[in-house]
C-alpha cells in the first residue's frame, strides 16, 4: 500500500470532486475523505489541489458554495452541485466511460 | 465556462483582498482542523495530530498560497506590482526619468503629427464611394510625362472606352462673384456634367447639372460649396433656382453640396460651372484641342487597372474617322492612367516618403536612447539586481521588471508626444508646402491615435528587451561583490554599442539634412533667367460685363500700366499673362511654317506681354530684337520673341530669325521671329529646357483677363505695395487684385516642398546629434568613473595630463569612428530615398559626406571633453589611497 502509486488519475480530479458533491453538499476536507473512503483508499486527494481546484470549478459556475456550521459546529465552506455542474459531470462521465473502455479494449486484445 | 463568475470573483479578489485571503485561510484552517481531529479520534494526542496533519497534507500557509495563485486577477496584481516598482524606480531617478520621457516624447510627437499629414495622402481611402474605382486619364508629352488632355480626347475616350462607368473633364475657373457685399474672386472648377456622378457625389440641395445644358450657349448653371453658400447667401435652402452673378453674368444655382464634401482635386474649389465646349468637335483651331482638362473616370465594377490599360491603348492606336485628331493630340505615345488617389499624392510623394523615412530614424534614435538610458541608470541598480536574483527572483520577473518600466516610460512618453502632436500639427499646416493635397482632412484621429499607440508599444518593448537582454546576466556571486564596491559603469560593451547606433543614425540624418541643404543652394544659385530682386507683382483679374470687351480689358490694363508707372519709386512696369514660378501653366502648340516633324508636343508656355516686360524682369536677349511699342499693336505686322530651348530644339543648326511661326491657332497669319531671350524658369528652379514664346498681348487673339503686373521699384517692392495698389484702382476701384506678392518670395515658395523636408531633416538631425552627444558622454563619464584607479595609477607614474585626456578622447573618437562606418553604408544606402528631392548634387556628395562626419566629430570632442578633463584631473595619491 505504501508503495502504491495514490495521486488521482491525472484530469479526473474535478470529475471526482463533481461526483462526490452530486450526492450531497460537502466542505472540502469531506469532499476528500469521501473520495478517499469511496475508493477504498485508493486515491490519496492533496489538499492544496482539492481546494484549488473547488475555487476552479466554483468560478467556472459549476459549484455554488455557501459557509455554515458543520456537526461538529464549525463554520465551513459547503459546495453544492449547480444545474450546469450536473451537466457537465455528465459529459466528463461519458467521456471517461468512452477513453476507459477504448483502454480497455486495447489492453484485453488477443495477439 | 461562466465568464460571469470568472469575472465577479476576480473583481471581487482585487478589490477586496483581505476577505477573499481571509475566506481561503478560514477554509485551509477548517481543513485541517477536521484533518487532525480525525486523527486525534484515532488516538494521537493533539499536538501528534497536528503534526501528523501537517505532514500528511501540507504546511496551511503553503496550501493558502497555492489555493490564492489559482485566477486571472493574480496576474493582473502581479502588472500592478511590477508597475508601482517601475514608478518608484523612476520616482528615484528623475533626472533620467525626464530625459528618456523627453525622448520618447519627441518621437512619438513628431512621428504623429507627420503621420496625420501622410495618413490622409497615402494611406486614407479617398472620400468618395468605391473610391479605388476612381482613375485619371493623363496624355503623354514627347518624354512621357503626363500632360493634360483635349477636349476631343475627352470626347473620344468617352464615346469609344469600355472600361468605364462614367468619366468627367474639368479646368480651374476663377470667376469674381458680386453682388451683397465685397466682390470676391473664387476658386472654382469648369466641368463636363458628369463630374460629380464620376466621383459619387449628389448635392446636398438641387439635382445638380442637367447634361442637356453642357453644350455651346447652354443654360448658365452652378453648383455653389456648403462653405460658400453659408458665407455668401445665409445658407437660404431657397437659393436653388435663383441667379448669383458671376463675372458680371447670371448663373443659375443648379444645387449646393453637402457641408462634407471634399473636392481633392481643386481642394479650394468653391464653385462649379460646364465647361460647355462643342461635343462635335467642329475644327482643329477650338478650344476643344488645347491641352488643358484633367480627365477623371469611374471604371466598371472588376474593371483592373491592366484592363483599362488595354483599353485605352487600343483607342490611342487605332484611330477613327468620327474623331480625327490633330498633330499635338495624335495620341501617338498612349495614353496613362492612373488610380486618383496616386494622382492626387504623386506630386508630393517623395517629400513625404523623404520625411516618413526620417521619423523612423528618429524613433530607432529614441529606441536606443532609451534602451541606452535603461541600461545607464541600471548599472546603479544593478547590485539591487543581484540581490534580487540572489533572494530568488526568477530571470522571467526581473525581465518583466524591466520591460514594465520601459512601457511606462514610453506611455508617458507616448502621451506626452500626442500632446506635443496636437501642436505640431498645427506647425505642419502653417509649414505645409502648397500644393500639399488633403489639408483638410490633416488632423488627429483614431487612426492616427492607434498608430501612435502601436508606436509607443514598439518603443517601449524595443527598449526593454534590449536593456533585458543585455543587462543581469553572469555570476552572482561577483555581481554581488561589485555592488558591494562602488563600482560604475557596467555593461560598457552593451553602452558602447548602442552608442555606435547612436551615432550611425545621427550620420544618416546629418547626410539626408546635407544633401537637402545643398540641393536647395544649388537650386537657388540656379539661373532663373530674370532678376527678382526688387520686383513687386501682382496679379489682376478684370470683373464685369463691360469687359467681355476685349478693347475694354486691353485699354483697362494699358491704363493700369501708366498709373503705375507714375508711382514714385517705380523704376519700371510691365505686364505678362503669366509670370514665371506663380504656378501658372499656360502652354500653346508652335507650328513651324513649313510645319516641321517635331510638331508641338507639349507646346511651349505663351507668355502675352507688354513690351517692356523684358526690361522690367531684366531678362537677357540673345539675338535680334525686342518686342517693342510699335509691335503692340492690333495692326502691326505680327512678331514673336522666341527662348533658347526653343531655338535650338525647333530651328537646330539655323536662324531662326525672320523664320514665322504659328502659336496655337494656324488659321491665323503667322508671327515672324524676331528675336531670342535667354530661358526663364516657369514650372520650377529645377527643369531646364522649358521652351517660351513672347508675344505682344495687343496681338493675341484674345484679350487674356487675368494678368499679372511686374514692377521693378527702387527700395524694398513690398513698401510700394499700397501706392501702387492705388494707382490700379484710381483706373478702375471694382478691379480685384489676386495675388500680391515680390519675386523673391515667389522664388523661395516654388521650392517650399524641398524646403520643408529640409527643415524636418535639420530638426531631427539636430535631436540627433544631441543624443548622440548626450550618449558619448554617458559611456565615458562611467568609464572614466571605473578606470579611477587606473588613472590615478598612470598619474603617478608620470603620464601627463595630456596622455590622459588623449586617453580618453581616442576611446570617445573610437566610438564615433565605428558609429561612423555603420552610419555611412547605411547612409549610403539610404540616400536612395532621397534621390527625387535632390538637384544638382548626387545623393553620393563627398562633401555631404565628410560635413556630416566633421559635425559628429566635433560633437564626439565636445561629449568627451568633459569626461577627459576628469579624468586628467584625477590626484594619484587620493586614488592610491582609496584602495
Amino acid at each position: 500500500m505504501q508503495d502504491a502509486n495514490q495521486d488521482v488519475i491525472q484530469g479526473t480530479l474535478d470529475m471526482l470532486i463533481l461526483k462526490t458533491v452530486s450526492l450531497a453538499p460537502l466542505h472540502g476536507y469531506g469532499i476528500a475523505r469521501r473520495i478517499e473512503e469511496i475508493s477504498r483508499d485508493v486515491f490519496k486527494v492533496n489538499a492544496g489541489s482539492l481546494l484549488t481546484a473547488l475555487k476552479r470549478l466554483e468560478r467556472a459556475g459549476w459549484l455554488d458554495s455557501e459557509w455554515r456550521q458543520t456537526e461538529n459546529s464549525r463554520r465551513a465552506k459547503f459546495y453544492r452541485l449547480t444545474r450546469s455542474g450536473r451537466k457537465q459531470l455528465g459529459v466528463e462521465t461519458a467521456d471517461w466511460n468512452r477513453r476507459i473502455a477504448a483502454v480497455a479494449r486495447v489492453l484485453g486484445a488477443e495477439s | 465556462m461562466s465568464i460571469w463568475r470568472q469575472l465577479s470573483h476576480g473583481v471581487r479578489a482585487l478589490f477586496d483582498r483581505k476577505t477573499a485571503d481571509e475566506d481561503i485561510a478560514d477554509e485551509v484552517k477548517q481543513y485541517l482542523d477536521e484533518a487532525t481531529e480525525a486523527l486525534m479520534a484515532s488516538g494521537l494526542t493533539p499536538a501528534e495530530a497536528r503534526r501528523a496533519a501537517r505532514l500528511e497534507h501540507g504546511d496551511a500557509s503553503v496550501i493558502r498560497e497555492q489555493v490564492r495563485s489559482y485566477g486571472w486577477e493574480n496576474v493582473v496584481e502581479a502588472g500592478a506590482t511590477d508597475l508601482r516598482h517601475a514608478a518608484r524606480r523612476l520616482r528615484r531617478s528623475p533626472g533620467f526619468t525626464v530625459v528618456a520621457v523627453f525622448t520618447v516624447a519627441l518621437g512619438i510627437g513628431a512621428s504623429t503629427s507627420i503621420l496625420s499629414v501622410l495618413n490622409p495622402i497615402l494611406f486614407d481611402a479617398l472620400p468618395y464611394p468605391d473610391s479605388d474605382r476612381l482613375v485619371a486619364v493623363t496624355d503623354r508629352s514627347i518624354d512621357g510625362a503626363p500632360v493634360e488632355v483635349t477636349f476631343g480626347t475627352y470626347r473620344e475616350v468617352a464615346d469609344r472606352g469600355r472600361s468605364f462607368e462614367s468619366l468627367a473633364v474639368m479646368r480651374p475657373w476663377r470667376p469674381t462673384l458680386v453682388g451683397e457685399g465685397e466682390p470676391e474672386r473664387l476658386d472654382g472648377q469648369q466641368v463636363s456634367a458628369g463630374y460629380f456622378d464620376v466621383l459619387g457625389v449628389t448635392p446636398a440641395l438641387g439635382d445638380g447639372f442637367d447634361p442637356a445644358d453642357d453644350r455651346v450657349s447652354g443654360r448658365r448653371v452652378v453648383i455653389l460649396a456648403d462653405g460658400l453658400w453659408r458665407r455668401r447667401f445665409g445658407g437660404d435652402s431657397a437659393i436653388v433656382g435663383r441667379d448669383v452673378r458671376l463675372d458680371g453674368q447670371a448663373f443659375t444655382v443648379a444645387g449646393v453640396m453637402p457641408p462634407g464634401f471634399e473636392n481633392v482635386l481643386a481642394p479650394t474649389a468653391q464653385v462649379w460651372s460646364l465647361l460647355q465646349y462643342d461635343a462635335s468637335l467642329p475644327s482643329h483651331d477650338g478650344r476643344e484641342w488645347g491641352h488643358h482638362l484633367r480627365m477623371l473616370a469611374r471604371l466598371r465594377a472588376g474593371v483592373g487597372l491592366a484592363a483599362v490599360r488595354a483599353d485605352l491603348d487600343a483607342i490611342a492606336r487605332q484611330p477613327v474617322r468620327e474623331f480625327a485628331r490633330p498633330a499635338w493630340a495624335s495620341l501617338d505615345r498612349g495614353l496613362a492612367v492612373a488610380p486618383l488617389r496616386d494622382e492626387v499624392a504623386g506630386p508630393v510623394r517623395p517629400t513625404l516618403l523623404a520625411v516618413l523615412g526620417a521619423v523612423v530614424l528618429l524613433l530607432a534614435i529614441a529606441c536606443v536612447n532609451v534602451t541606452h538610458q535603461l541600461l545607464a541608470r541600471g548599472v546603479r541598480y544593478r547590485g539591487e539586481l543581484a540581490i534580487r536574483t540572489a533572494l530568488g527572483a526568477g530571470r522571467g520577473r526581473l525581465m518583466r521588471q524591466l520591460l514594465t518600466e520601459s512601457l511606462l516610460l514610453a506611455a508617458l512618453g507616448g502621451a506626452l508626444g500626442v500632446l506635443l502632436a496636437a501642436l505640431g500639427v498645427e506647425a505642419l499646416r502653417a509649414l505645409a508646402p502648397p500644393g500639399l493635397p488633403r489639408t483638410d482632412a490633416i488632423g488627429i484621429d483614431g487612426t492616427v491615435l492607434g498608430a501612435a499607440v502601436g508606436v509607443t508599444t514598439v518603443v517601449g518593448l524595443i527598449a526593454g528587451l534590449g536593456a533585458a537582454l543585455i543587462a543581469p546576466r553572469g555570476d552572482l556571486s561577483v555581481e554581488l561583490q561589485l555592488a558591494s564596491r562602488r563600482s560604475t559603469g557596467n555593461h560598457l560593451p552593451a553602452r558602447r554599442a548602442l552608442v555606435v547606433a547612436q551615432v550611425a543614425l545621427a550620420l544618416v540624418l546629418l547626410v539626408g539634412a546635407g544633401l537637402l541643404l545643398r540641393s536647395l543652394q544649388r537650386l537657388f544659385v540656379v539661373p532663373a533667367g530674370f532678376d527678382p530682386a526688387n520686383v513687386l507683382v501682382l496679379q489682376v483679374q478684370t470683373s464685369g460685363e463691360r469687359f467681355d470687351d476685349d478693347v475694354a480689358t486691353s485699354l483697362f490694363f494699358d491704363q493700369a500700366l501708366q498709373a503705375v508707372r507714375g508711382v514714385g519709386g517705380v523704376l519700371s512696369a510691365g505686364l505678362t499673362s503669366q509670370l514665371p514660378l506663380s504656378g501658372d501653366f499656360d502652354r500653346y502648340g508652335v507650328t513651324l511654317t513649313p510645319a516641321d516633324e517635331a510638331g508641338a508636343d507639349g507646346g511651349a508656355f505663351r507668355y502675352a506681354v507688354s513690351p517692356d516686360y523684358f526690361e522690367t524682369l531684366r531678362i537677357p536677349l540673345q539675338r535680334g530684337r525686342l518686342l517693342d511699342a510699335s509691335d503692340d499693336r492690333a495692326g502691326a505686322p505680327r512678331a514673336v520673341v522666341i527662348n533658347a530651348s526653343l531655338a535650338a530644339r525647333r530651328f537646330p543648326g539655323r536662324d531662326p530669325i525672320g523664320e514665322r511661326v504659328h502659336v496655337g491657332r494656324t488659321d491665323l497669319p503667322a508671327y515672324t521671329i524676331v528675336g531670342i531671350v535667354a530661358d526663364v524658369k516657369q514650372a520650377s528652379l529645377a527643369v531646364a529646357g522649358e521652351e517660351a514664346v513672347y508675344v505682344p498681348a495687343a496681338q493675341w487673339y484674345f484679350a487674356d483677363r487675368a494678368r499679372w503686373l511686374v514692377v521693378r521699384t527702387q527700395g524694398d517692392p513690398a513698401d510700394l505695395t499700397t501706392a501702387v495698389k492705388q494707382a490700379i484702382w484710381s483706373v478702375d476701384a471694382d478691379q480685384p487684385i489676386v495675388r500680391t506678392s515680390t519675386l523673391p518670395h515667389m522664388l523661395a515658395v516654388s521650392e517650399a516642398q524641398r524646403r520643408f523636408a529640409l527643415i524636418v531633416f535639420e530638426a531631427f538631425a539636430l535631436l540627433a546629434l544631441v543624443l548622440a552627444g548626450i550618449g558619448i558622454y554617458g559611456v565615458l563619464a562611467g568609464s572614466v568613473a571605473e578606470r579611477t584607479r587606473e588613472l590615478g595609477l598612470r598619474a603617478a607614474l608620470g603620464a601627463s595630463r595630456g596622455n590622459v585626456l588623449g586617453l580618453v578622447i581616442g576611446q570617445g573618437l573610437t566610438m564615433a569612428a565605428a558609429g561612423t562606418v555603420v552610419g555611412l553604408v547605411t547612409a549610403v544606402v539610404t540616400s536612395r530615398l532621397l534621390s527625387s528631392l535632390l538637384f544638382g548634387v548626387s545623393r553620393l556628395d563627398p562633401l555631404t559626406y565628410v560635413g556630416g562626419i566633421a559635425v559628429l566629430t566635433a560633437v564626439t570632442v565636445i561629449a568627451c571633453w568633459i569626461p577627459a578633463r576628469r579624468a586628467a584631473r584625477v590626484d594619484p595619491a587620493i586614488t592610491l589611497r582609496m584602495e
